[in-house]
């Protein structure tokens, strides 16, 4: 499963290093979510400040859509979907190293969405640390729960608007607790942010578990 | 000795069209069999249900031992199939597409330039993303996955289309090579003179049914074609 | 049988929601501080019982015992769906009742309570399991694919009601109104309320027994179009009609195994 998983994910990011699609296409669209929510706030500092927690995780919601639709259209080809199954390769291998090419490319995003707060939005934070561990485990959660919905509606016709109707409701709270905890790491109250990872870290155990459970099932109906 | 294929009124169903509306066919390890037929006979369709990939709903169907009913992923990793549309992903190079499916499979990282050399693809064309190579050229590559994993069945679906001469006499080699190494390869064609030639067999398909099966030029003469194990309708 | 147990059910359903309706509206006096607002009291919580754990209950069993290899079958499938789809109505109602009573007491439709907002998100997160019940396939690909969906949103709604809740008792505190629960709620009231549970119980029962039929009967309607386009396919190979004993449609679509 392991060996698997890696061969997965070093696949899928090499086709990304070639093609580069989160990095020219993924980020800037990011950037540009933040850059409009700008905009619909008002030039107000103390506004912007207070709202910029959650701008970045919505910003970092609307990104693992569209690198999970990603993951998914480089197997949309007839032949390479076939292909993974035809390899040989287990289930679980495949969603894990899916999960982990996802998640590597959401930290991309993430590095230059943070920065992006921090410059647009005049963000200091801190407590850096408690917004790095939220971000780590926050990643993980979308990534596994991006990835069982991705292969669930891969294949489909109406995959590109079936996908955020199915995946936004599902990581609400991780948008909720991201953003506290943020919100924390920002004012500095550490002690009401750390007990936002209860929620985080859970989030991403249980659907990573639940993705190694049911990739084999999801496969199938392909 | 054990059928590579069996399948007694095997249906698949493709979406809730019956693709394969009740197909009879055996064929042993080491046949060579030619599957014609017009379009949306059913040639492909009986192909992916080999593979695994298509479900079969109802009758038998065991191939290489297996149960596609019960189980169809042991199937999957000990069938090769070259589609239509080769299986490859366009940003990898052909070098990369064969490693990725020969480490996928568990298998020695050696296999993979045997294999490339055996289709041609050397130099330049090796480290060629496949998105940017020819129709012929993908259609060797993905061959060569298929040379580098060595199947015990191998489903080619129309695999002469879009080859040239030279192409098409190496493929024919490896088919050839494989039906002697003890694997049952199944050819689907709907131009009869360039897969027959080489088939023990040749099984005619209509509206998702085995219509007919004839003896091949391959076969000789005394075997007879409702001996055990060969192909014959049911 | 079937048919005779969803008439039943439907009787007492009506029955019993009549008479709910009855003490709710003219026999049960109004309360001191709500006045006549309260019989909502009598509607809103049976639904939203109804809704979030009957329906989505019968679901997320169905939905597991469906994927479990041992109990595998199309039943499951049919019972999860029915159970989801009523399920959305009625969470549809616990959020417009809850509202209707929400306007007066709080001056505001909407509140971002946690139980409304976890209550709001339930009902797209299974809107999104009906959008993907509509997508076509065979009925065996969509089961799979449904109970797939669904256990991983059920799953998520712990997670879903916790946070909320969480965010909004660090967030909002003070605000919270709850007067549903802190009520004292006593004698007519207490039995029409009662009546109000086995009503609303009653009548998800009777949509879940018809909505299971229906989709029985639709599988019936695949499995006649199905023989069609077999026998036709059979035709194209010119017309050797004997299809072989072991293909019979109800297996084809893996009835019962």
């Amino acid at each position: 499963m392991w060996r698997d998983a890696v061969l997965v994910a070093g696949k899928d990011l090499r086709i990304e290093l070639r093609s580069r699609v989160a990095l020219w296409q993924v980020v800037p669209f990011a950037v540009l979510v933040l850059v409009l929510f700008g905009f619909a706030l008002g030039p107000g500092r103390a506004a912007l400040r207070t709202a910029a927690p959650g701008l970045y995780w919505l910003a970092v919601l609307f990104s693992t859509i569209l690198v999970t639709q990603r993951s998914f259209a480089i197997e949309s080809g007839e032949g390479t979907r076939d292909g993974l199954r035809l390899a040989g390769i287990d289930p679980a291998g495949v969603f894990l190293g899916k999960a982990a090419a996802v998640a590597a490319q959401l930290v991309a995003v993430q590095v230059v969405l943070g920065a992006g707060i921090v410059i647009l939005f005049d963000v200091r934070f801190d407590a850096v640390w408690l917004a790095l561990v939220a971000s780590v485990l926050a990643t993980l959660g979308l990534a596994a729960a991006g990835v069982l919905y991705g292969a669930l509606s891969s294949g489909l016709r109406v995959r590109e608007t079936l996908l955020p109707l199915l995946v936004l409701p599902i990581v609400a709270p991780v948008l909720i607790a991201g953003s506290r905890a943020w919100s924390a790491a920002i004012t500095g109250a550490v002690a009401s942010g750390a007990s936002w990872l209860k929620i985080l870290g859970p989030f991403a155990a249980v659907y990573v578990a639940m993705g190694v459970v049911l990739y084999g099932p999801l496969q199938e109906t392909a | 000795m054990a059928s590579a294929v069996h399948l007694r009124s095997a249906v698949a169903l493709a979406g809730r069209f019956p693709a394969l509306s009740g197909v009879d066919l055996s064929v042993a390890p080491g046949e060579v069999v030619a599957v014609l037929g017009p379009n949306g006979a059913g040639k492909t369709s009986l192909l992916r249900a080999c593979a695994g990939l298509l479900p079969v709903t109802s009758g038998e169907a065991v191939v290489l031992g297996c149960d596609l009913r019960a189980d169809r992923a042991a199937v999957r990793r000990r069938v090769g199939l070259l589609g239509h549309d080769a299986s490859l992903y366009d940003e990898l190079t052909a070098g990369e597409n064969v490693r990725f499916a020969v480490r996928a499979a568990g298998m020695p990282a050696t296999r993979v330039d045997a294999a490339l050399d055996r289709l041609g693809l050397v130099g330049r064309l090796r480290r060629t993303p496949a998105g940017r190579l020819s129709a012929g050229q993908r259609r060797r590559a993905a061959l060569a996955v298929l040379v580098a994993r060595s199947p015990e069945l191998w489903l080619l679906d129309e695999p002469h289309a879009g080859l040239d001469a030279s192409a098409r006499s190496l493929l024919d080699g490896l088919v050839m090579e494989a039906a002697e190494a003890g694997a049952a390869v199944l050819l689907s064609s709907h131009e009869p003179n360039l897969t027959v030639p080489l088939a023990d067999h040749v099984v005619s398909m209509a509206g998702g049914r085995v219509t007919e099966v004839a003896r091949g030029p391959r076969r000789p003469v005394l075997s007879s074609v409702t001996g055990e194990g060969s192909a014959s309708v049911a | 049988m079937t048919a005779r147990l969803t008439r039943w059910t439907g009787l007492a359903a009506l029955v019993t929601t009549a008479l709910t309706v009855w003490l709710g509206l003219w026999v049960t006096p109004p309360a001191k501080v709500q006045g006549t607002l309260v019989r909502l009291l009598y509607i809103h919580p049976p639904v939203a019982w109804v809704a979030l754990y009957c329906a989505f209950g019968l679901a997320a069993l169905s939905s597991v015992l469906y994927l479990w290899r041992r109990t595998r079958s199309l039943f499951w499938d049919r019972l999860g769906a029915a159970a989801v789809e009523v399920g959305v109505v009625f969470t549809a109602l616990t959020l417009v009742t809850g509202s209707l009573w929400g306007r007066p007491t709080w001056g505001v439709w909407w509140t971002w309570t946690a139980r409304l907002t976890s209550t709001a998100l339930l009902l797209v997160l299974f809107l999104g399991y009906m959008a993907l019940r509509r997508v076509p396939a065979s009925p065996e690909v969509r089961a799979r694919r449904c109970a797939v969906a669904a256990i991983v949103a059920f799953v998520d709604v712990p997670i879903v009601s916790f946070s909320v809740d969480w965010w909004q008792t660090l967030h909002q505190r003070g605000t919270v109104l709850n007067p549903g629960l802190t009520l004292k709620v006593h004698g007519s009231m207490a039995w029409t309320m009662g009546l109000g549970f086995l009503a609303m119980t009653l009548v998800f029962v009777w949509m879940v027994l018809v909505r299971y039929r229906l989709e029985v009967l639709a599988d019936r309607v695949g499995d006649e179009e199905l023989e069609v386009s077999l026998s036709e396919r059979w035709a194209e190979t010119g017309g050797v009609p004997s299809p072989p004993a072991a293909v019979q449609a109800p297996e084809l679509w893996g009835g019962r195994r």
